[in-house]
């Protein structure tokens, strides 16, 4: 890789030098303008001015780089497919990659042909000595016909996209499973509401000792809250997350459940979803397999360990200098094994004696 | 006025010039050092983000050793370091005062018909307060702990804390005293700006015989006007948080083992203040690109600008909505839903005008008779990557899509597209068409046409495989992708992204090399190298002070005459061009 680059570099350098050779070749004229004052100039053959020549050079090179440039795009949209994101692993999320999928066909379909109109036109319509463009300064009819197609399109996208937003902020519903998810410079905790469903106040001003979130202990809901460094959710059931930080800003960033919220001190946020398949359901899918086994073509070569897929809470804001390493595991289980985890991990009364 | 009062010393003519065209050159030149700094920057990270354990000789050699591991490896706060300065520097010394103040400065006057700026000093000034701004920017980088380190956007409590990143300490001061002169100077230029275009047009000129790149930068200095007083009082009250203890941004904080003093603020509120300039900042940036272009574009393809009131127009919606999108920026930061909504509605709105611009852009190339000067070349790109860029944010723009890659290098990708690359595009494509009037020769076209095609393959190289790793999850300002194995694949496409940056970055030695060699050495110019119609060219081509060595002249048409044909498919004028000076022939209609 390295050995192109330092190729690239020289090349570039082979035709800067070239041509400030040329540049230093210019001959000097000697120019007597008005009152008889002199000056001094230096002229060469190079015409600064594009020619009929260079018009049909450039022209055919940028039908050349529309070429390449389509190839680019469909070697990404190809062959990178397999690095992507598998589809969503939140029953919120298929709307999301629905409506994902509709707008990347949309935007990808208007950025082939304007980009071929783009550089067609310029190939097509390169200047040639003697022909006379056309003057054709305005056209109601065709400002109508793109000021209105955009805008019935949009006016769908937006409808479609606010429904959708609508549907995944509205976090309303006595059943959920309530988490705290607490971020600090550089790690995350959680604590899940307990037999109450309710989780005590917490503030920084509590932090003492074990007692790292800042739980309010004073208060009747915090004693069945539980404190836990993992996160593990039962599969089909709604979660809802309010989000902490004790610090500066965070981001809790769910790439799989296409779920993210910051995490903003002083303040509390929400977010909420329902996973749809456990931790080994979601190794099984197709997806998830071709990407796990590009990931470990990578590590094989670079003699790491082979990867197994889990889900993942990543700080997506920047929050300091470990900022890019700031994560927790998600486990997604039956609700059985939810349980049976949950139940073995201690409550608040238990943990500091209340 | 007695004769040696005309008399220019070296610093009333080289240093504190009143004259507009002097200014402008002091912007460009002070503005392109300022590009090489950023651009250098972005290659040190590339280079860290797409080898993280290894050491370079280019890193150690340009890093302070404080900066670095043992093992000659840069360390993580000031790989944030990096990518702050580097946005810092090119969106507002770059792309602001850059790119508009260089053309503003030069053009404005000269293409409505004016002696100079409605006031010269405050030009002057303008343009020393920009330079007092980007030295203390530059001073900055040398501090101790570091350079401010919290991202361009400096969200506190990060910026606010030092406890939080070393380089929230003296690095982010001077930050902020820095912005805050550097918004002084752009207020100061803006006004300058409007008033000059509303009241110093000559006889003629009138607001729809304005030239696009006219009402690009006029309506550029209106946003600006509106919007950066807002970033003024954000910094302001971020330096009062740092410095005076109060709690406007901060709140409920426990940070190295203490709760410290502060509560009831919000970091949200800086987000609101923040983003009220960031977004409009965009359009400040882009839109003067895309008035240089309209320009260019029509000139070069030797015909009318498609749809002249319809680009105004698009312009005017543009700058409008400009104001009313910010909170795009902020769908997930716990701001109520409902609001965001309405954002994602005002944002969608935003795609209407672009889209028109851009099949204007389309239009105005079909038929034409195009001639390809490096100015044009650079102009086409730009339309290139204004759409690739632009449509991309139609995924960004919407709430419920945003969610999940909000923060990641799909973003990155978007905005380096729609309004890096676009506006430096914009930028290179007016210093190559108007250098002849700047410096009264002609740059090398050959070598621009080097500049251009490297350029053009390096950008769409870096920043298109950019959005699938995107996509793939990968969240921005990460030191290293090494600790998820989630990103180890995504490893290769870093590696070639970098080479294509270092490839771009080289690519812009050429230019360098043939902007300082043609100021001495290029062919001298013609008054009216590029066959244009606007009042610049009218101009001699050695400076003179009020620009027209007699009466300015008057303006009888529109700036887009071209290819403009009688009955008989013969040019009116026997050119295929008419300049606004002449007047109307008989029985000729006005376009």
């Amino acid at each position: 890789m390295l050995a192109l680059f330092y190729f690239f570099v020289a090349v570039a350098f082979a035709i800067g030098v070239w041509q400030v050779n040329k540049l230093l070749t210019y001959r000097v004229i000697f120019n007597e303008i008005k009152d008889g004052k002199k000056t001094i100039t230096l002229e060469n053959d190079n015409n600064p001015i594009a020619t009929e020549k260079d018009n049909n050079l450039q022209g055919k090179l940028f039908l050349i780089f529309l070429i390449g440039f389509y190839l680019l795009m469909g070697y990404c949209l190809i062959f990178l497919q397999d690095i992507m994101l598998p589809d969503s692993a939140s029953i919120e999320g298929e709307d999301y990659d629905n409506l994902y999928r509709i707008t990347f066909w949309l935007i990808g379909v208007v950025q082939f042909i304007t980009q071929a109109l783009l550089y067609f036109f310029a190939y097509k319509y390169r200047g040639v000595k003697g022909t006379k463009a056309t003057f054709f300064a305005d056209s109601h009819k065709l400002e109508l016909i793109w000021t209105t197609i955009p805008t019935v399109v949009l006016a769908v996208l937006i409808l479609y996209g606010l429904s959708i937003w609508n549907d995944v902020t509205d976090l309303e519903g006595d059943d959920a499973i309530l988490v705290e998810v607490y971020a600090k410079q550089f790690a995350w905790e959680a604590r899940y509401a307990g037999r109450d469903n309710e989780l005590g106040r917490g503030n920084v001003r509590n932090i003492e000792g074990a007692n790292s979130m800042g739980i309010d202990l004073t208060d009747a809901k915090s004693s069945d809250d539980i404190p836990v460094r993992e996160l593990h959710l039962p599969v089909g059931k709604k979660v809802v997350f309010k989000f902490r930080s004790q610090d500066v800003l965070h981001s809790a960033y769910m790439p799989h459940f296409r779920a993210q919220m910051n995490c903003v001190p002083g303040m509390v946020t929400e977010f909420g979803f329902t996973p749809k398949f456990t931790t080994e359901e979601m190794r099984q899918q197709k997806d998830v397999i071709r990407k796990v086994a590009s990931v470990n073509k990578v590590r094989q070569a670079n003699g790491d360990d082979a990867y197994e897929f889990d889900y993942l809470l990543l700080c997506n804001k920047i929050c300091g200098p470990s900022h890019y390493n700031m994560q927790m595991k998600i486990v997604v289980e039956s609700e059985k094994d939810y349980l049976i985890w949950l139940n073995q991990q201690k409550t608040a009364k238990e943990l500091f004696k209340l | 006025m007695s004769e040696h009062h005309h008399k220019e010393t070296f610093v009333t003519k080289y240093i504190f010039s009143l004259d507009h065209k002097m200014i402008s050159k002091q912007f460009l030149v002070t503005g392109m050092i300022m590009g090489v700094i950023g651009v250098l920057m972005s290659l040190l990270f590339r280079l860290q983000i797409a080898w993280p354990e290894q050491s370079f000789s280019i890193i150690e050699a340009f890093l302070p050793e404080r900066f670095q591991s043992e093992t000659g490896v840069m360390k993580p706060d000031i790989y944030l370091a990096l990518v702050t300065i580097h946005g810092t520097i090119m969106v507002f010394f770059v792309l602001t005062a850059g790119l508009s103040g260089t053309f503003s400065n030069l053009l404005i006057p000269l293409q409505i018909g004016a002696r100079d700026m409605a006031s010269g000093f405050m030009n002057c000034l303008s343009f020393w307060l920009f330079f007092i701004s980007s030295v203390i920017m530059v001073v900055s980088l040398f501090v101790q702990a570091g350079p401010a380190s919290a991202g361009w956007t400096i969200y506190p409590p990060l910026s606010a804390l030092p406890q939080a990143i070393p380089g929230s300490g003296t690095g982010m001061t001077l930050w902020l005293v820095s912005m805050a002169i550097f918004i002084a100077q752009s207020l100061i230029g803006s006004l300058n700006y409007i008033v000059t275009i509303l009241n110093l047009r000559t006889k003629g000129m009138t607001m729809t015989r304005l030239p696009l790149t006219m009402w690009a930068l006029f309506i550029t200095a209106i946003i600006g006007v509106v919007s950066f007083p807002v970033l003024f009082s954000a910094a302001l009250l971020l330096i009062f948080d740092r410095s005076f203890g109060t709690s406007f941004y901060l709140s409920d904080i426990f940070i190295g083992g203490e709760v410290l003093n502060y509560q009831g603020g919000s970091p949200v509120l800086f987000e609101h203040l923040f983003w009220f300039l960031g977004h409009p900042e965009v359009y400040i940036v882009l839109l003067p690109a895309l008035g240089l272009t309209s320009e260019i574009i029509s000139t070069n393809s030797r015909k009318p600008i498609f749809g002249y009131r319809a680009m105004i127009g698009s312009i005017m919606a543009i700058a409008f909505l400009s104001t009313i999108v910010w909170g795009h920026h902020m769908f997930i930061s716990g701001m109520n839903p409902f609001l965001g909504s309405v954002f994602t509605f005002t944002t969608l709105l935003i795609a209407i005008p672009s889209a028109v611009k851009a099949f204007n852009y389309i239009t105005t190339l079909w038929k034409g008779n195009l001639q390809f000067n490096p100015a044009m070349l650079f102009s086409i790109g730009l339309v290139s990557t204004f759409i690739t860029g632009g449509l991309t944010g139609i995924v960004l723009g919407d709430s419920a899509l945003d969610i999940n890659v909000h923060d990641t290098y799909f973003v990155v990708a978007h905005f380096h597209l729609v309004m890096g690359v676009s506006a430096i595009y914009g930028m290179y494509a007016g210093i190559y068409h108007w250098f002849p009037k700047m410096y009264g020769r002609m740059m090398n076209k050959t070598l621009g046409y080097v500049h251009f095609w490297i350029t053009a393959i390096a950008a769409y190289g870096v920043f298109f495989p950019m959005h699938f790793i995107g996509l793939a999850g990968l969240p921005r300002r990460y030191y290293t992708n090494t600790n998820f194995p989630l990103f180890d694949d995504l490893a290769n496409v870093n590696q070639v992204m970098t080479i294509f940056a270092l490839i771009g970055g080289v690519a812009q030695i050429v230019f360098l090399v043939n902007f300082f060699m043609s100021i001495y050495k290029g062919k001298v110019a013609s008054q009216n190298p590029w066959r244009s119609n606007t009042l610049e060219w009218t101009t001699p081509v050695e400076h003179v002070h009020g620009n027209w060595p007699g009466e300015i002249p008057e303006v009888f048409r529109w700036p887009y005459d071209y290819s403009k044909v009688d009955e008989n498919g013969e040019y009116i004028f026997g050119e295929d061009y008419i300049m606004q000076t002449v007047p109307l022939k008989a029985g000729e209609e006005e376009s």
